[in-house]
């Protein structure tokens, strides 16, 4: 831990996004604060990626407001965001992490230290050296979530982390995912995969078509379903 | 080096003659490779990562002069270096500095143009990754110029070929002296015009086997490389 501020809370209101005349989120209005992670679920084009991105400060509301941790600016200090499609540099998996711990300011006499944490609590130990643009789908995923966290984040994004990746890979990441939270890293993450939300969510967000439709701890939301539209999707209907 | 003297034996004779012209060939153009690499990779890198009011027609500009006439680059060079230029107080025309810095502005829109077109299209796929990362303007640089290090390569080869195939410039601000200026390409100019065909065609043997040469070398350097940074 290197810095004690925190980004936390973040409280969004009233979020508007819009790409020429298509609203992707409208008026969101949503505070996330500091526990078990957050999941949001929705159809594609619910807005997920766009929020995530709106919280990581990467895209600019055109309304509406957003204070991290009672700053309002943008400044990625404790943020860390892993996209769908995470971007491997054309350098070892070890000089990736790198990287992102030069880009996060930690001195270079602890990146050997840090490099080895890293890709030890990934599981990349023996990949160290390895070009990451070689590895498999699921390594890429977990060295993308090992430079994230060379961020040292209070607040760590994740986009739809293990879409397209099998059973075994999906475990690893969840694992890790697990251990991060567990040492009080706010994780939000957004996922099509409802047992993935139900086995790593503490609060769940229920979004469609930009809106927030509900929001609410993930045992109530899956048992008790306070909307329609959430009854529906839990049951694997499709919202359109 | 007289006419009846036939290539494959000059070439294997050793004639110091002909040596020093190869290793002049190679000093001026790798210079002038070096130098134009030194400039025009960040500024290519620079063009491809700003945006700014004529920087469409900054682009235009900039690949079309990938086809500047080396005849007129050398002419300018020439103006600018001759006693009463500009520059004429250094006293470098008819040197090989000459010939480099003509051989540098030649070789320098390719280079740019190449970075250019090369690290906006690694920008598109890095941006989010960097922009997530607060990655400042010139560490940007930095570092879209490392990950496209070997696509660049091909821009150096392309700036090389040009600088080792040209004789235009060099002849005119080198003026072709012999055992100071001469190069490959304008001791094959001057030895066709004379009729000694047989070192023509041996320079000219020469001038294509170590042009392949490099290119090998720059080949094998980036294959290896891919394998291990991928």
């Amino acid at each position: 831990m290197r810095a004690p501020d925190t980004d936390l809370p973040i409280v969004l209101s009233g979020i508007t996004v819009k790409a020429g005349a298509v609203t992707i989120l409208d008026g969101v209005t949503q505070t996330i604060a500091a526990g078990a992670p957050t999941v949001l679920i929705g159809p594609n084009g619910a807005g997920k990626t766009t929020l995530l991105r709106v919280v990581m400060g990467l895209a600019k509301p055109d309304a509406g407001s957003i204070v991290w941790g009672n700053r309002d600016d943008a400044a990625k200090v404790r943020r860390a965001i892993v996209f769908q499609r995470p971007v491997m540099l054309r350098r070892s998996a070890a000089a990736n992490i790198a990287y992102a711990l030069g880009a996060a300011g930690v001195p270079r006499a602890q990146h050997e230290t840090c490099i080895a944490e890293l890709l030890s609590l990934v599981g990349l130990d023996a990949l160290a050296t390895r070009p990451a643009r070689k590895l498999s789908g699921g390594e890429q995923q977990r060295l993308a979530l090992a430079r994230a966290l060379a961020r040292d984040p209070s607040v760590l994004l994740l986009d739809e982390t293990t879409a397209s990746l099998d059973p075994a890979a999906t475990k690893a990441i969840e694992d890790i995912i697990r251990a991060v939270a567990g040492r009080g890293v706010k994780v939000v993450m957004s996922t099509h995969d409802l047992g993935q939300a139900r086995r790593l969510g503490g609060d769940v967000v229920l979004m469609h078509r930009g809106r927030v439709i509900e929001h609410g701890p993930a045992a109530q939301f899956f048992a008790q379903p306070k909307t329609e539209q959430a009854r529906a999707f839990i049951a694997g209907e499709l919202l359109v | 080096m007289s006419g009846d003297t036939s290539a494959l034996t000059l070439i294997l004779s050793g004639d110091p003659g002909l040596y020093r012209i190869i290793g002049l060939s190679l000093v001026v153009s790798l210079s002038a490779v070096a130098c134009a690499a030194v400039i025009g990779i960040p500024l290519g890198a620079l063009i491809a990562l700003t945006r700014f009011r004529g920087r469409d027609g900054v682009i235009v500009v900039l690949n079309a002069l990938m086809g500047l006439p080396p005849v007129v680059v050398g002419l300018g060079v020439y103006l600018a270096l001759s006693r009463s230029g500009p520059l004429g107080s250094f006293g470098i025309l008819f040197t090989p500095q000459a010939m480099i810095i003509a051989q540098t502005i030649l070789v320098t829109p390719i280079i740019a143009a190449l970075t250019r077109q090369t690290v906006e299209d690694l920008w598109l796929e890095y941006r989010d990754e960097l922009a997530a990362m607060d990655i400042g303007p010139a560490a940007r640089i930095g570092t879209l110029v490392w990950d496209a290090r070997f696509s660049l390569m091909t821009a150096l080869l392309a700036g090389f070929g040009r600088a080792a195939a040209e004789v235009g410039a060099i002849i005119i601000v080198g003026g072709n002296i012999d055992g100071f200026t001469r190069t490959m390409t304008t001791a094959i100019a001057l030895e066709t015009s004379k009729g000694d065909l047989p070192l023509a065609i041996g320079l000219g043997i020469v001038l294509i086997a170590i042009v392949v040469i490099i290119n090998a070398l720059a080949w094998a350097a980036r294959r290896t490389g891919e394998r291990y940074a991928g």
